[in-house]
């Protein structure tokens, strides 16, 4: 078994204030996953805002530099001060989809330009028809064609449309590893299951590995292999989704869990959260704890 | 004292712009009647572009051209009188606003100014219409605070001091400070993540139950829906396309849109593949004859085309506006079928 990407002992520090009232805020704190080459996964990083999963998306993109540990991908380091063509190497394998798709293209530019240029990028050709060749097998990918694109400019699509174009144009390097930041959270509900869909369908049809990160848990469940649950830069919880969500072990996890607004009883407004559990959630946030294994192949963060 | 505290009649709002001589014309709100009970919560569910948010513009009578009110009438019975928003003096409009007709925005950090303290922003927003002086306000306020659980500090703040959830729970006081009978909530929640969601929505409508007033509440997420409204209603298009009491939306939905919109909800304990809608929402510069779902709808046939089904009465409560709404199935069955209407 090969592996893919290698994500050991990561940890991120970020210092704020001036001279006076220094902070240090640990972001990410000794992160530790691996992924296999083998079978194509989507692995789901779930967490609330401030748990650092931004943050450790960006460093696997090789955006930031983590403080400590190492993280490799094909036994390469990632490395933000490597030199240019190692670095465009690296991004033809491990290509990332943003949160908002109408920030992620300019709206001055017509979306076949954004199209185009990563594919002359990355094809290393400046033929046109084997750049359109490119992008219209991209597109059919996302179920989208070159003659629908051409032409548009990002505010002619719909979001939905918008982030299927996106991820498009992530894929045409043929990466077997995206790395999708919320790439749901601001599409409309009726649009969304198709971009969640389609994501399930690049692994399953095409062996594209995916970064999932979320903080919907009802999405993760639908379409996750493995997850892990961030709490203030730490790994609360991981392991198989469906194991993980159906029986949450860490206090954090049933929280977020029992938060999850469900339609089952709709109409019957039962809105209250129990005040203990937030507490003691509160409580835990931050303390190193260790992680444990778990006879069903889970690990859990205990504080003993 | 009536029932209802919101009647809209046939209300129409189009965005009216001439460039260069070449007149366009968007019609965002086309038609829609409708009534809010007092001390209910109404959910309004529409995707983006779906013209909820010119909606609620009318009702909180914040209309700026090129956005104009062709035709209809919004009427409030406060307490203080009755008031047709559409035409009313902006006289008229100041003495309501703050005081019985409030509105909570999306996006604390644009809402908040942020070079003035909290503190300020209050006395900003609501001095004037309690007619209150310093100290009196101010204990009305740390009051009132307190029953956001928020404590008095945070008066003295600025906005990037507080987190996401402090935020939206200041912006919440300052749209319920004065008691408002009305409050129209523009996606409150849409920012937040799911437990600070689920406390502000609990709190929302605790305030709500407290004061005994009436909520709007729109966000496109039917999972919100499922949990704070009373009654849903569906805007689709600029047009409202089905409403009912939330369980029976949710249960019984008697429109393919709204089948759809449940059916997409994607569940924990669940991984059965989720349909997903093709197309897109349509240009409402240019709206598609007959029905404006039946590009995207499975069930359309050729009256759907032709013509635009009218609003009807289905069921006690419930109105649809679908030619085929007999042969509406929900696409999903509850986990838990108990005191589902058949």
């Amino acid at each position: 078994m090969t592996t893919l990407l290698d994500v050991r002992g990561v940890s991120k520090h970020f210092t704020m204030g001036g001279i006076f009232g220094r902070r240090v805020v640990e972001a990410v704190a000794d992160a530790s996953f691996s992924l296999s080459a083998d079978n194509p996964e989507i692995f789901t990083i779930i967490g609330e805002s401030g748990s650092g999963k931004t943050t450790l998306a960006r460093m696997i993109l090789g955006l930031e530099d983590p403080t400590g540990g190492e993280i490799r991908f094909r036994g390469q380091k990632v490395d933000r001060r490597a030199s240019r063509a190692s670095r465009l190497e690296f991004m033809s394998h491990v290509q990332p989809v943003f949160q908002n798709p109408f920030e992620a293209f300019n709206p001055l530019k017509k979306i076949e330009r954004y199209l185009e240029s990563t594919a002359q990028r990355f094809l290393h050709t400046s033929d046109r028809a084997a750049i359109d060749r490119a992008t219209d097998e991209a597109l059919q990918k996302v179920g989208l064609s070159l003659v629908e694109v051409r032409g548009r400019f990002p505010h002619e699509m719909s979001g939905g449309q918008l982030q299927r174009c996106a991820i498009a144009r992530a894929l045409i390097p043929n990466p077997p590893l995206l790395v999708a930041d919320e790439p749901v959270s601001m599409v409309d509900a009726s649009l969304r299951m198709s971009i969640v869909n389609l994501l399930r369908s690049l692994r399953d049809d095409l062996g594209v590995s995916v970064i999932y990160i979320t903080h919907d848990l009802a999405t993760a469940y639908y379409i996750s292999n493995r997850l892990i649950i961030m709490q203030r830069g730490r790994i609360v919880e991981m392991g198989d989704a469906r194991t993980v969500l159906d029986n949450p072990e860490h206090p954090y996890s049933r929280l977020l869990k029992s938060s999850v607004l469900s339609t089952d009883d709709a109409g019957a407004g039962k809105l209250s959260t129990d005040p203990v559990a937030v507490s003691q959630v509160s409580a835990l946030a931050g303390k190193p704890g260790r992680l444990v294994a778990r006879a069903d192949g889970r690990d859990v963060r205990v504080y003993t | 004292m009536t029932r209802d505290i919101l009647k809209v009649d046939g209300l129409k709002a189009y965005y009216q712009m001439n460039y260069f001589g070449v007149n366009r014309e968007v019609r965002a709100v086309d038609d829609i009647t409708m009534t809010v009970r007092r001390g209910e919560v109404y959910g309004i569910a529409g995707e983006s572009s779906s013209g909820k948010t010119s909606f609620i513009k009318v009702l909180a009578a914040a209309v700026r051209p090129p956005l104009r009110v062709v035709d209809g009438s919004v009427r409030f019975g406060f307490s203080t009188g009755p008031i047709d928003v559409v035409r009313a003096s902006p006289r008229e409009l100041e003495a309501i606003r703050w005081m019985s007709l409030s509105y909570v925005m999306q996006g604390s950090m644009s809402v908040l100014n942020p070079v003035r303290r909290i503190g300020k922003t209050f006395r900003d927003f609501a001095q004037r219409p309690l007619g209150l002086s310093g100290r009196a306000f101010e204990e009305r306020v740390v009051e009132h605070l307190a029953r956001l659980k928020l404590p008095a500090d945070v008066l003295r703040a600025y906005p990037h001091e507080l987190s996401g959830g402090m935020r939206q729970r200041v912006t919440i006081g300052l749209a319920t400070v004065c008691h408002p009978e009305f409050i129209i909530a523009d996606e409150p929640t849409t920012a937040l993540d799911v437990v600070v969601q689920k406390e502000v929505l609990s709190l929302i409508r605790e305030i709500q139950r407290e004061m005994d007033s009436s909520v709007v509440f729109v966000t496109h997420d039917m999972s919100v829906h499922a949990n704070i409204a009373d009654r849903v209603g569906i805007i689709y298009a600029g047009r409202l396309v089905e409403e009912g009491p939330t369980r029976q939306m949710f249960f019984a939905p008697k429109h393919p849109y709204t089948a759809h919109l449940v059916a997409s909800l994607p569940r924990i304990g669940d991984t059965t593949q989720r349909p997903a809608l093709d197309g897109r929402p349509p240009n409402l510069a240019d709206p598609p004859r007959g029905c404006r779902f039946h590009p995207r709808c499975p069930l359309a046939i050729d009256k759907c085309r032709e013509q635009s089904p009218p609003l009807e009465t289905v069921a006690a409560d419930h109105r649809t506006a679908c030619w085929r709404w007999r042969e509406v199935t929900p696409l999903v069955g509850a986990i838990s079928p108990v005191g589902v209407p058949a």
